[in-house]
């Protein structure tokens, strides 16, 4: 199986990728349009936005991706080519139904798609989203729709 | 799911961390932990065992701390390593074995909690520091695995972790027997942590047992203190009326 694999080039993607090092950055769109919102954001630094500073902040920020394709990949290999775009076209008629831009979606029936609604990890309670102090300014976050 | 902000760990302030090290700043340096844990399996189940000595660096920072940490009702943990991460790591695992088991409505086996652990800590690539000991009896008997920090894990009928574990395998490879009876497996137990509390400066104070069997468990805190506080000899106040 594993020859097949590397035969024919598809190989399954590392569970923890390592960064390969980028070449280009782009720059942080403001709430209004491609102009940068250095008020709001800071000043970019180009370094900052081209290396990790932790040697897990890559892997994390692509874990769910990397594992989503994974699952995808071997799907695919499994049932053939229908399922996972069976599997992806549920998940995207089910993240349309959204709040207004500036309310965090609850998401639910994506959430019972992916089967987060029967776990809990790291990122439903340290650091969640829907408790942040920070409200997006509801106009801006309109206009730029 | 992509796009979408999720929480989770924050590296914001890695980058500032680096630079500031960088101009000379000296960043705290991690501070040493101790602990010794261990577990065996014996005729009727599992018993685990664990000292209670909490330190930070040459500092005893708590004397009496609970390092087994309760999974289900038929499976409990040992953790070594940082207090926090292992406190974390057993009550997320915790949370999500019991959504596993209400989800498909029977008691988890004690190998789904394993490799919860696994891949929970390979995810975090030994950067989420708990080495643990998983001790528990589901409907295929009993069950012991040691997880280390990367993820990786053995099932052993007597396992032992943290510093003071060499102490305490001493104990059990010249002692341990398949099918030992309770008592005789729980003063087992005792000796190996204690000798964990005496010739490892890390671990220290009483020893905690856990007894799990097909029926309940036996949680023991403290089993034995090996470290009796003196009585002082004398009395050493003034009696009433001595300046008067």
């Amino acid at each position: 199986m594993a020859a097949r694999y590397s035969l024919e080039g598809k190989e399954l993607p590392s569970l923890l990728p390592k960064q390969k090092p980028l070449s280009e950055t782009k720059v942080k769109e403001g709430h209004y349009g491609p102009v940068p919102d250095t008020l709001r954001q800071g000043f970019s630094s180009v370094q900052n936005d081209l290396s990790c500073s932790h040697p897990l902040e890559y892997s994390e920020r692509n874990y769910l991706q990397v594992q989503d394709k994974r699952d995808m990949m071997m799907l695919r290999d499994i049932q053939g080519l229908h399922a996972p775009l069976k599997l992806q076209l549920e998940r995207s008629l089910a993240s349309q139904k959204q709040r207004l831009p500036c309310l965090p979606s609850s998401m639910v029936a994506l959430e019972t798609l992916l089967g987060f609604d029967t776990t809990i990890d790291f990122d439903d309670f340290l650091n969640d989203p829907y408790d942040s102090e920070i409200a997006r300014d509801v106009h801006s976050v309109m206009e730029n729709q | 799911m992509a796009g979408e902000i999720r929480g989770g760990f924050n590296f914001e302030n890695c980058n500032r961390n680096a630079l500031l090290e960088k101009d000379g700043l000296k960043p705290p340096k991690a501070l040493k932990t101790g602990t010794t844990i261990c577990g065996i399996v014996y005729k009727d189940g599992v018993i685990l065992g664990a000292d209670t000595r909490a330190t930070e660096d040459t500092i005893v920072a708590d004397k009496n701390c609970a390092k087994i940490h309760y999974i289900a009702p038929n499976m409990y943990c040992c953790g070594a390593g940082t207090a926090a991460d292992t406190e974390y790591v057993t009550n997320l695992i915790s949370a999500k074995l019991e959504l596993h088991s209400l989800n498909t409505g029977r008691q988890a086996p004690v190998v789904s909690a394993c490799r919860m652990l696994k891949q929970l800590l390979f995810r975090y690539q030994g950067y989420v520091s708990a080495a643990l000991v998983l001790g528990g009896v589901d409907y295929t008997g009993p069950h012991l695995y040691t997880i280390h920090p990367h993820g990786s894990t053995d099932k052993l009928p007597f396992v032992t972790m943290g510093s003071g574990s060499l102490a305490a395998m001493s104990v059990f490879e010249s002692r341990y027997t398949p099918n030992m009876e309770v008592e005789e497996g729980k003063a087992l137990v005792r000796d190996a942590i204690a000798a964990g509390i005496f010739n490892d400066l890390g671990s220290g104070s009483n020893i905690d047992i856990c007894v799990i069997t097909r029926e309940g468990v036996e949680y023991l805190r403290p089993y034995d203190v090996a470290n009796k506080k003196g009585v002082r000899q004398g009395q050493y106040k003034y009696r009433r009326g001595t300046t008067g």
